[in-house]
């Protein structure tokens, strides 16, 4: 990677700490309304074992999620992407089921299974992020030219050949596409059931302390510890994308 | 004489929403070993199903195709496809796409004898240094270049081309006639193409078949003169003057917008047999 690809955004987020100190700065804001960068520092000095611990928690967590996300959404990508009658079939439960609000569905989870913390909070991650994974995928599948196909199909090439060689190399770029939405619906998903249903586990429950003790610093000091983790999460799956269908990424002219 | 493909009487309709499409209606058509005919008709008359027939993708709903003594019901590996979109995959070098087709046909040939088949064709299509380059940084007529030896690089029996050069330039286009002749003088097939330029069906075939309107059957077979290898200058003889005349008759026919009786059983040229079926 170029230096200058690290030096751009790098100097973006530090104008962007500087707009916003000094926007709590010039209103003369005290902390309990929105607390500054500078108050930050100390929040993160204080709690740093509990932001690497909770951190921790929710990172893995959100992975697993995603990673269920991933499977299950190409699973179920594949077959609305082969199959019309599936796919007629589950569009619109999958649409329905992403339109309700996940927010309602976590006490529903917690109640069903009580306890069971880390399986709840992975399983709203998981609900949360795998439709765009899903549609991506099946309309990557639905949409491969018949001719893709036909140059196999004519040499008497079986229909999982065709999906191996063609099909699923073909939808990679929409998958990844779909993966970086899904990266921070699946931190959405993981904080909700950590602030919704706290058991003293992840950011979102450092988060909820924060609030219990009036300490605004450190729930500002969460929002941008969930903010790092998410870009890094991102940058994984960009980097993994680079590796896999590279070939996508035209030469800038 | 042995005929390498033989399509005898075909019917064949689509299902559709308003009940059933004919396309093809007691169509014919037959192609002796080595022989190169081209198929021309008005848009949606059904040239691209015939593709697929010969190919083994579809099944005629009566009537039979035949391949080299046997009857065709399902798709087989001695038949290479071109079509007028290349269908290059992006994410492998130009060598790898060529060499797809030795990943699905069994093959007696060993992975470094592949590659030098492959890098054979390329040379013969005056591609030799594009070896490693992606499909996305050739120029259209590179591309579809390179889908011909996808097409060749298995030695198939029976080369189809669905309007290969459609998509290209005239300049382009006329280039790539020329490597047409080249390579099917050293790699040998028996070649049907489907194509809407008659300029292009009378310098390639042996010869040319005028499919009617939907639902098509053929409407009229015009023998070339000359076969095999031309030069470019047979285009701009008087004779190839008659010949297109011809050709561009028949498909106002085809396409209803000419009475048919005006040219009915006329020769096309004097030393040409022109017949209406």
């Amino acid at each position: 990677m170029s230096l200058r690809k690290v030096l751009i955004p790098t100097l973006a987020i530090v104008i962007f700490l500087i707009l916003w100190e000094a926007l709590v700065w010039i209103n003369g804001w005290p902390n309990y309304k929105m607390a500054s960068p500078s108050d930050l520092v100390p929040a993160f000095k204080q709690y740093w074992p509990l932001f690497l611990s909770m951190g921790w928690q929710t990172l893995w967590r959100t992975v697993v999620g995603l990673l269920i996300a991933i499977v299950v959404g190409t699973l179920l990508g594949m077959v609305m992407g082969f199959s019309k009658t599936m796919r007629e079939a589950l569009y619109p439960l999958l649409v329905g089921f992403n339109a309700i609000p996940k927010a309602t569905v976590v006490p529903i989870v917690a109640l069903m299974f009580v306890g069971a913390h880390d399986f709840n909070t992975i399983l709203i991650a998981f609900m949360i992020s795998f439709f765009p994974i899903a549609v991506s995928i099946s309309i990557g599948l639905s949409t491969l030219e018949p001719e893709y196909r036909d140059i196999l199909r004519a040499l008497g090439a079986s229909k999982a050949t065709i999906f191996w060689k063609i099909a699923l190399p073909k939808t990679l770029p929409e998958f990844f596409g779909a993966l970086k939405v899904a990266v921070t619906l699946a931190f959405i998903g993981t904080n909700l059931m950590e602030i919704v249903s706290p058991h003293g586990r992840g950011l979102g429950a450092l988060f909820d302390s924060g609030k219990t003790n009036s300490d605004y610093p450190l729930m500002f000091a969460v929002l941008i510890a969930l903010a790092f983790l998410g870009i890094v999460l991102y940058y994984v799956v960009v980097a993994l994308e680079r590796i896999f269908a590279g070939w996508a990424e035209r030469e800038p002219t | 004489m042995q005929h390498l493909i033989d399509i005898k009487n075909v019917h064949l309709s689509y299902d559709t929403a308003s009940g059933k499409l004919p396309v093809l209606d007691g169509f014919d058509m037959s192609v002796p070993e080595g022989g190169f005919v081209a198929v021309v008709g008005p848009s949606g008359c059904g040239k691209s199903t015939l593709t697929r027939l010969i190919a083994g993708l579809m099944k005629p709903d009566s009537g039979e195709v035949w391949l080299d003594g046997q009857q065709v019901t399902s798709p087989r590996a001695t038949v290479g496809m071109a079509f007028q979109n290349p269908v290059l995959l992006e994410w492998r070098s130009i060598l790898k796409n060529i060499m797809l087709p030795l990943e699905i046909v069994p093959t007696k040939l060993t992975k470094a004898q592949q590659e030098e088949r492959a890098r054979y064709l390329l040379s013969l299509v005056g591609l030799e240094g594009f070896e490693q380059k992606r499909p996305s940084e050739l120029s259209g007529g590179m591309r579809q270049r390179a889908s011909l030896c996808r097409a060749l690089i298995h030695q198939p029996d029976v080369l189809i081309l669905d309007e290969p050069f459609g998509a290209l330039d005239a300049f382009t286009r006329e280039d790539l006639w020329q490597i047409m002749h080249d390579v099917k003088e050293r790699e040998p097939f028996t070649g049907v193409m489907i194509t809407h330029d008659l300029r292009e069906s009378i310098y390639l075939a042996d010869q040319v078949v005028v499919m009617s309107g939907r639902p098509a059957k053929t409407q009229y077979v015009l023998d070339l003169p000359v076969t095999g290898p031309r030069s470019i200058d047979t285009l701009y003889t008087p004779e190839a003057a008659d010949m297109l005349k011809i050709l561009r008759h028949q498909i106002e026919v085809a396409q209803g917008r000419a009475p048919a009786a005006q040219n009915e059983g006329r020769a096309p040229a004097a030393s040409n047999q022109g017949s209406n079926q």
